[in-house]
């Protein structure tokens, strides 16, 4: 397992009310990500536990580009990944700011 | 003066060493190696049938328990080796030289075998070429083939896994070989006549029925989020703008995904009838949906599947029935039509380059070709029109030119990594290093990149027939390849060039949106959705079963 | 023939313990007890290199079921195989104790509702593991007798193995599905340790003969059949609500008299298929073929359980 955590500026603080969501399950090939909103305005930060090492360069990519697609400032990642491949983390990530968004 | 009966005499000696253990044309199954042992001499060229389905396992069976002393330096000439005693031949010495097309299972062993200097490799080829070769230089001098019944004649049927035998027996039984076929029971009459029984020399009724791999069905309950969202792409930016009429599909999640997407998502596109109508294609248990709601005109079968017989012979509209009620498939003729007459191709593959060369070899196994490159590749040989030929052809000649010719539409769908995150994009294919190794002159290329008209990832489709240079043509395949080393190191720059000119779409490009990526959207959602859709007329083999 | 019924209905077997929770209760009443924020989890699977869940794979809380109040627990069978373990263990036993405590309080429930989903214990923490069935046998057991039924509902793609079965069999009424399976010792368990002659565990069909939902729910180990979709979950935990017998002495003969009668009459059989052809239903090679209202009409034929 490798545990790391990646940190992130967004342009803009996530809409919508929700505080809390969780999306996925901690099955193979898939994960889990808690979506708190518990950060300052533009703030993003990403707990990553990976059942894959070597990968870190790959997280990095990813939430890097998820941030800039979605903006999701204020909140807090928290992820529990079980060697979901990147599209699957991207998806997860995508169905959670979802919720938060549509959460009223 | 030379004499013009030579293989005719050899035939004839052979036939009357074994005549004693026959009676007429019938051998009892424990006497099947000592006849092999008066009909086969070294050095013979044997095809032992055995694809991708269908097994003569009993025959190959009693090949592996002749003495190596006798009989060795065989030169194994089949379509498949995929049974443990295909390899067992050669491990004992009884067969020396190997000209094949496919080997599944058997992938790992084969590279091993290679390795280790057991096996003198002739050519990894394709189905059709193998087969043309039989008629060419590759002529088998024995046949040992497989059928459901025979009758005391010799005639066969081979019923709905029919497959390669009628190409091997021509082969064999018209230039002075031997054809012995394992059946499954010997009747008084077959329900119709698949093979003459002037062809066959000697028929055994086999302890057990052939075996047959279901190498075809894809269970719905394993498609993924993923596949979905690639199938979407596919039929929006592919089925939709081009409109292939007549086509095949690989064996890949992601185009049974498809399959399952036709009679919801491709009915509210608006697609029923306008595309996917007349295919080349083996009985996908995964395109019943699509059958039973009005999508599919006719099929021909390269084989059979198992648990799909009845609900084909029910459906006489949709297949190739014979007057019997059952499949009458032929690889041969089905490799043509996807040859020749299939406007377009749509499978997975293991690796790619970034020419677009893709291959299923990998450091350790050779899993062969199968059918894939000539379902993939253009045609050259082509004379007669459709509409998404030639907009292909137009597309690739840039809208320009005196002449233009049109182009298979070559579909290749990948998701970036595959089994153990291994990226499934790369910048030299594994198979060029395992070439080296084994000394082999060609490298084992499944579908060559100039043949591939577009790559589908789950990030997007690159058009390679809007590629002007191998320059763009390496942008654009970066461009899909997701987080792969390949897809991280592209230039950002110019694939947004590229996606601004159309070449590279992304799902919001197309409209659609990834969320909606369900397996809700699946018109079945596992097996016993499809034996529901079937009417019960589909009967799942129990390993696919959950209830 | 377009079978709209097998498209878009949320199926059982398919979902999550959470979306199964979700389409259970009423909407929006569901509330959980030890949420994933409080990150309760696991201590044991770091240990081993596995990523934890923060749930533990076990989902407790309270909610609503057609406006009555009920408690919950969902497994999440793709977690870990569905496992008990220390965690997810103690929050079961400790929302069955809290269920018992609260009876005649204003925060008591009408019944209990459980979702197993479930190999059976968790191999890395099997001591904890085996403890947590013991005390959920006990707490289930106590809260049946403090009048509240137990009702289990499974149909998830780890059925309900090892201590799972034994728990389900101490519920008060037993809710099944087709996919759904109850046995104790799992079929690769009995293959690895007997031979495939003795059991087949890739012959599926086999295994569905002997575990899954039909077979059981014709021998009685398990009350009530239904389709896989959610709402056919719902629809009968809804119906089940108060038709749960007695938790009584004579509930238990009566039981044991049923046992050792089916033992008589079907105890030399081999097969499922032999047993129902004995018992005298129609076509016993179809049971496992026929769709699901073909099967509940035949149910209801059979009328009561023998």
């Amino acid at each position: 397992m490798e545990k790391f955590t990646i940190r992130a500026q967004a342009r803009t603080s996530l809409p919508g009310r929700g505080k809390q969501a969780i999306v996925g399950v901690v099955a193979s090939g898939n994960l889990e990500i808690l979506l708190e909103r518990t950060e300052p305005d533009q703030t993003v930060v990403v707990d990553v536990v990976t059942s894959a090492r070597g990968f870190q360069t790959v997280w990095e990519a990813v939430i890097a580009d998820f941030v800039t697609r979605s903006s999701p400032g204020g909140v807090r990642f928290s992820i529990h990944d079980n060697g979901a491949r990147p599209d699957t983390v991207m998806l997860r990530l995508m169905q959670g700011v979802n919720v938060l968004e549509k959460t009223a | 003066m030379r004499d013009w009966t030579k293989q005719r005499t050899e035939r004839t000696a052979r036939l009357k060493g074994a005549m004693p253990l026959a009676t007429g044309k019938i051998v009892k199954a424990e006497q099947v190696t000592e006849l092999l042992g008066h009909l086969i001499k070294s050095g013979d060229r044997v095809c032992l049938e055995g694809d991708n389905q269908k097994q003569a396992d009993f025959l190959a069976r009693c090949l592996t328990q002749v003495d190596p002393a006798a009989i060795h330096d065989l030169h194994i000439v089949q379509s498949g080796l995929v049974l443990t005693e295909h390899l067992d031949l050669f491990r004992l010495g009884i067969a020396r030289k190997l000209d094949f097309s496919y080997s599944g299972p058997q992938s790992g062993a084969i590279a091993r075998a290679l390795d280790q200097g057991k096996i003198e490799l002739g050519a990894i080829h394709t189905y059709i070429e193998l087969f043309a070769r039989y008629s060419v230089d590759l002529t088998p001098n024995v046949a040992l083939i497989a059928a459901v019944s025979a009758d005391r004649e010799g005639n066969l049927y081979t019923g709905p896994n029919t497959e390669d035998t009628p190409t091997i027996v021509e082969a064999t039984a018209f230039k002075s070989g031997i054809v012995i076929a394992q059946v499954n029971e010997i009747v008084d009459k077959v329900p119709r006549v698949d093979i003459p029984g002037d062809q066959i020399d000697f028929v055994v009724e086999a302890p057990e029925p052939f075996y047959v791999e279901p190498l075809f069905t894809r269970d719905p309950g394993a498609v993924t989020e993923s596949q979905i969202l690639m199938a979407m792409m596919a039929l929006k930016g592919i089925y939709a703008e081009y409109q292939p009429k007549r086509l095949n599909h690989g064996i890949g999640f992601a185009t049974a995904a498809i399959e399952l997407l036709l009679p919801t998502f491709g009915e509210k596109l608006g697609l029923r009838g306008k595309v996917a109508t007349h295919w080349a294609l083996n009985p996908h248990p995964t395109l019943i949906p699509a059958i039973e709601s009005g999508w599919v005109e006719q099929i021909h079968c390269f084989g059979s599947e198992v648990g799909m017989d009845q609900y084909m012979s029910a459906r006489p509209d949709i297949y190739f029935i014979g007057k019997d009620g059952t499949l009458r498939s032929n690889r041969l003729l089905c490799q043509n039509a996807g040859l020749y007459a299939s406007d377009m191709f749509i499978g997975s593959t293991l690796q790619i380059d970034l020419a677009g060369n893709s291959s299923t070899v990998t450091p350790d196994r050779i899993a062969g070709f199968g059918g894939a490159p000539n379902m993939g590749s253009d045609a050259h040989g082509r004379r007669h029109v459709s509409d998404a030929w030639l907009k292909a052809g137009r597309e690739a000649a840039g809208h320009s030119g005196l002449l233009v010719r049109g182009r298979k539409l070559v579909v290749q769908m990948v998701e970036t990594f595959g089994e153990g995150m291994k990226p499934a994009f790369v910048e030299e294919l594994d198979s060029i290093a395992l070439a080296k190794k084994l000394g082999m002159e060609l490298a084992p290329v499944m579908i060559f990149g100039d043949d591939v008209t577009h790559i589908i990832t789950e990030e997007g489709i690159a058009n390679l027939l809007l590629c002007r240079n191998a320059d763009e043509v390496e942008q654009a395949i970066r461009g899909v390849a997701g987080y792969t080393p390949v897809g991280m190191a592209r230039d950002r720059v110019r694939v947004e060039e590229l996606r601004a000119r159309g070449v590279i779409r992304r799902p919001e490009d197309l409209d659609i949106e990834p969320l909606e990526a369900s397996r809700n959207l699946l018109a079945a959602r596992s097996i016993r959705d499809l034996v529901t859709w079937s009417g019960g007329l589909y009967v799942p083999p129990s390993k696919f079963r959950n209830w | 023939m377009i079978p709209e019924e097998i498209i878009h209905q949320p199926s059982w077997y398919e979902s999550s313990a959470r979306a199964r929770i979700v389409g259970l209760l009423d909407t929006d009443t569901f509330a959980e007890i030890l949420g994933p924020a409080d990150r309760v989890m696991s201590p044991h699977l770091d240990l081993f290199d596995l990523p934890p869940a923060f749930d533990d794979g076990m989902i407790i809380g309270r909610g609503k079921l057609a406006g009555r109040a009920v408690a919950v627990a969902a497994q999440e069978g793709q977690f870990m195989g569905g496992t008990f373990a220390e965690v997810s263990g103690a929050k079961l036993v400790g929302l069955l104790r809290a269920v018992t405590a609260a009876v005649g309080t204003a925060s008591a429930v009408t019944s209990v509702l459980l979702l197993l989903d479930t190999g059976g214990v968790r191999l890395q923490e099997a001591n904890a593991g085996e403890m947590a069935v013991s005390e959920i046998i006990r707490a289930v057991l106590d809260t049946r007798r403090a009048g509240v039924p137990v009702i289990a509902l499974i149909g998830g793609r780890a059925g309900a193995f090892g201590g799972g079965g034994i728990v389900t069999a101490c519920c008060s009424h037993v809710v099944i599905s087709e996919q759904g399976r109850i046995s104790v010792t799992g079929p690769e368990v009995i293959e690895t340790n007997q031979g495939a002659e003795e059991f087949d565990s890739r012959d599926r069909a086999l295994v569905w003969r002997i575990t899954g939902g039909r077979s059981r729910v014709l021998l009685g180990g398990a009350d009530s059949y239904v389709k896989g979709d959610i709402a056919g979950f719902r629809e009968m935990a809804i119906r089940v609500h108060n038709t749960v017998p007695a938790f009584s002495p004579e509930t238990m003969m009566m039981e044991q008299d049923r046992l050792k009668k089916r033992l008589e009459f079907y105890g030399d059989c081999t097969d499922t298929p032999e047993i129902w052809s004995r018992a005298g239903l129609s076509d016993p090679d179809k049971i496992y073929e026929i769709d699901d209202d073909a099967f509940l009409a035949l149910l209801s034929q059979k009328g009561s359980r023998s």
